[in-house]
C-alpha cells in the first residue's frame, strides 16, 4: 500500500511536487513555513485540493482532478496528528480514539480503544478530557486517535513542536518504537531537521513548493545546497557529555569521549550526564593544535567525510572519539588545509558559542 | 390577570424558538465557516431588526403580510386564510425580528471551535452529519443555548411589531405584552401589576437557566 502524489498549483501556496511513500516507510518533509509542505498534507487528506492534482494510496485514486475523482475528507482511510492535536475537548482521551472507529464493531471498540491508547503508554489516563492532560499526553491521546482508524496512511504535521524538548526526546524513542507495529506509508511534516533524522528513513526537502532535495538523512545531511534550503543554523551535531564541576569563574567542565570541554555555567549538577548541541558554523576546523587562542575547547578529531556544494560552503563531517561533530566552514579553507577522509585535525568550539539551551539533560 | 395572553405569548414565544433553532444551527454554521460574496451584506441584513425602530419594521411586515403582497398572496391561496391579524402571520414577524438574536450566538458558537477540531472529525471518518451531531452540536451549544433563550425572552415582551402585524385580538394576537398595555390604559393597575410581575418573573428563571447551563457546560470542558 504506498502512497503516490503528484500536485500543481499556482496558489495561494504554488506547488509543485511528485514522490511516493513506500509501505511502512516514514518519509520526512522538511522545510520552512510557508514552503508548502502542510499543504502537501492536507492535501492528501482531502482537506484542500490543489488545481491539479494526483494523489492515490494502495492504488486507491483519492484524488484525481483529470478525471474528477475527489474522494471526500472522511472517505480516505487516513489517520492525522496536527500540529495543536485538535483533539475534541468534550470527550475522554477513550471517547476521543473511539470517535475514529465507525468501521469497528460496537462490541469491539471500546476494547480496541484501551489496547491503542496502551500501546502509546496512556493506560490509566483513559478517562481524563484532553484539558486534564499534559502536552505530551494529549500528543499521544492524537497520535492513537489516528491510528483507530486503520489509516492507509497516516499523517504527522508537526507533531512534537508543541512539547518540550526532553519530552520531545521521550515521543521520538515511543514513535520509533511504534513503527515496528506500523505497515502504512508515513508522511511527517517539520521544520526541524533534527526531528526529521531522529524518525525519517528518507528526507526531501521542500522549498517555494518544490522538492529540492530527496535523499537519506545522512545524504541530505550532508548536501550544502539542502542545508541552504532549510537555513543552516538547522545543522546541528549532539555531544553527549557528563557535567564534571563548576568552576568559580562561572564556567562549567564537562568530559566528553575526545576530552574536557568547558561551557557556560549550567544548572545541572556535577555527574550527570547530557547532551550538548552544536550548531556547525560555530566550529572551527585546524590541522594543528593551536597556541593561544581564546577558544577554550579544542578537540583531536578526524575528518570522515566532506561535502562541498555549488557555494562557497562546505560541511567537514568529523569524528570525535566515535562520536559525529559537523562543521560549516568555507570550501577555500577545506583545500588550504587539504583536508580530507581520514585526515587528522582540531575541532574548535567557543565556549561562549553554546547557549544554556543547547544543553539538555539526558533522559536516557 | 389575562391568562389567555399569557397562553398565547408563550405559544407564540415556542413556536419562534422551534422554527428558529434549526435556522440559527443552518445559518449560524454557514456564516461561521464558509467566506462568500456577499457575506458582509447576509450579516448585515441579519441584524437590520435590531436597528430598526420597531413600528417601521411593524410597517413593512404589515405591507410584505398583505393579501396583495407576493407572501400574503401565497399564504391566502394555500392556507384560505389572511396572513396578517392572524397567529400564524405573528409567529412569521416574530421569526424574521428574532434572526439577530437567534443567529448571532450561533455563529459566534461555531465559530469558537477551532477549525482543526473541525478537520479533525472529518480525518476520524465522521460524515458531516455525524460530525455535526458528536462535534459541532456538544461544542457550540452554549451558543445555541444563549440564541435560543435571547429568543423566548426577547418574543415575550415583543411589542411594537406584534401590535402592527397582528393588532389586538384576543386569543390570536393578543399578547401579554399588549395586555399589560390594555390595562394601564383603562387604568387597571393591579391587572397589569400582576401580568407584569409574571413576565419578571419568567424572564428572570430563564435567564438564571441559561447562566447555570453555560456554568455547567464551563466546567465540563475546563
Amino acid at each position: 500500500m504506498a502512497l503516490d502524489m503528484s500536485a500543481k498549483a499556482a496558489g495561494p501556496i504554488p506547488l509543485d511536487v511528485s514522490f511516493r511513500v513506500a509501505p511502512g516507510e516514514l518519509m520526512a518533509l522538511v522545510g520552512h513555513s510557508g514552503s508548502g509542505k502542510t499543504t502537501i498534507l492536507r492535501s492528501i487528506a482531502g482537506l484542500w485540493t490543489p488545481a491539479h492534482a494526483n494523489i492515490s494510496v494502495g492504488g486507491q485514486p483519492w484524488l484525481d482532478t483529470e478525471t474528477g475523482v475527489d474522494l471526500p475528507a472522511h472517505c480516505r482511510r487516513v489517520g492525522i496528528v496536527f500540529q495543536s492535536y485538535a483533539l475534541f475537548p468534550h470527550m475522554s482521551a477513550l471517547a476521543n480514539v473511539v470517535a475514529a472507529m465507525g468501521h469497528v464493531p460496537r462490541r469491539d471498540k471500546v476494547d480496541k480503544a484501551m489496547e491503542l491508547l496502551s500501546l502509546v503508554n496512556l493506560t490509566g489516563l483513559e478517562h481524563r478530557k484532553p484539558a486534564a492532560l499534559s502536552g505530551g499526553q494529549q500528543q499521544r491521546v492524537a497520535l492513537a486517535r489516528a491510528l483507530a482508524r486503520e489509516p492507509a496512511a497516516l499523517l504527522l504535521d508537526e507533531p512534537f513542536s508543541a512539547v518540550d524538548r526532553a519530552t520531545r526526546q521521550i515521543l521520538y524513542r515511543e514513535l520509533r518504537a511504534l513503527r515496528s507495529h506500523l505497515r502504512m506509508p508515513t508522511v511527517l511534516v517539520t521544520h526541524d531537521l533534527e526531528e526529521a533524522r531522529e524518525l525519517a528513513d528518507r528526507i526531501v526537502v521542500i522549498e517555494h513548493g518544490r522538492l529540492v532535495r530527496t535523499g537519506t538523512t545522512a545524504e541530505i545531511m550532508f548536501d550544502p545546497a539542502a542545508l541552504r534550503a532549510m537555513g543552516l543554523r538547522d545543522l546541528v551535531s549532539v555531544l553527549p557529555a557528563a557535567v564534571e564541576a563548576h568552576e568559580h569563574d562561572g564556567l562549567t567542565r564537562l568530559s566528553t569521549p575526545a576530552g574536557q570541554i568547558w561551557l557556560p555555567g549550567i544548572d545541572t549538577g556535577p555527574g550527570a550526564r547530557v547532551q550538548v548541541r552544536i550548531h556547525a558554523h560555530e566550529v572551527i576546523v585546524a590541522r594543528q593544535r593551536p597556541q593561544e587562542i581564546s577558544a577554550l575547547n579544542v578537540l583531536p578529531a578526524v575528518v570522515k567525510g566532506l561535502a562541498e556544494g555549488d557555494g562557497p560552503g562546505a560541511v567537514v563531517r568529523l569524528d570525535l572519539a566515535g562520536h559525529e561533530l559537523l562543521a560549516r566552514i568555507t570550501a577555500r579553507s577545506v583545500h588550504a588545509l587539504s583536508l580530507e577522509e581520514g585526515a587528522p585535525c582540531f575541532a574548535i568550539l567557543k565556549s561562549m558559542a553554546v547557549a544554556r539551551d543547547d544543553v539538555q539533560h539526558d533522559p536516557s | 390577570m389575562d391568562w389567555t395572553a399569557l397562553w398565547l405569548s408563550l405559544r407564540l414565544a415556542g413556536w419562534t424558538v422551534l422554527i428558529l433553532l434549526p435556522l440559527s444551527i443552518l445559518l449560524g454554521r454557514l456564516l461561521a465557516y464558509r467566506r462568500f460574496r456577499g457575506k458582509g451584506l447576509a450579516e448585515a441584513l441579519i441584524m437590520l431588526p435590531l436597528v430598526m425602530p420597531p413600528t417601521v419594521f411593524g410597517f413593512y411586515l404589515l405591507v410584505a403580510f398583505g393579501a396583495n403582497s407576493p407572501v400574503g398572496g401565497i399564504w391566502q391561496s394555500l392556507v384560505g386564510r389572511q396572513l396578517v391579524f392572524s397567529f400564524e402571520g405573528l409567529v412569521l414577524a416574530s421569526v424574521v425580528l428574532n434572526l439577530p438574536f437567534a443567529i448571532q450566538p450561533a455563529q459566534r458558537g461555531f465559530e469558537a471551535i477551532p477549525t482543526e477540531v473541525r478537520e479533525a472529525a472529518q480525518c476520524c471518518g465522521l460524515s458531516p452529519l455525524r460530525s455535526l451531531w458528536k462535534v459541532e452540536l456538544p461544542l457550540a451549544w452554549p451558543g445555541l443555548l444563549t440564541a435560543m433563550v435571547l429568543t423566548f425572552a426577547h418574543t415575550l415582551g415583543e411589542f411594537g411589531v406584534v401590535l402592527m402585524v397582528g393588532g389586538s385580538i384576543p386569543g390570536e394576537t393578543k399578547t401579554i405584552a399588549i395586555a399589560i398595555y390594555d390595562r394601564v390604559q383603562a387604568f387597571d393597575d393591579q391587572s397589569a401589576a400582576i401580568m407584569s410581575a409574571v413576565l419578571l418573573a419568567i424572564s428572570l428563571a430563564t435567564i438564571s437557566l441559561t447562566f447555570w447551563l453555560s456554568a455547567r457546560v464551563g466546567r465540563r470542558l475546563g
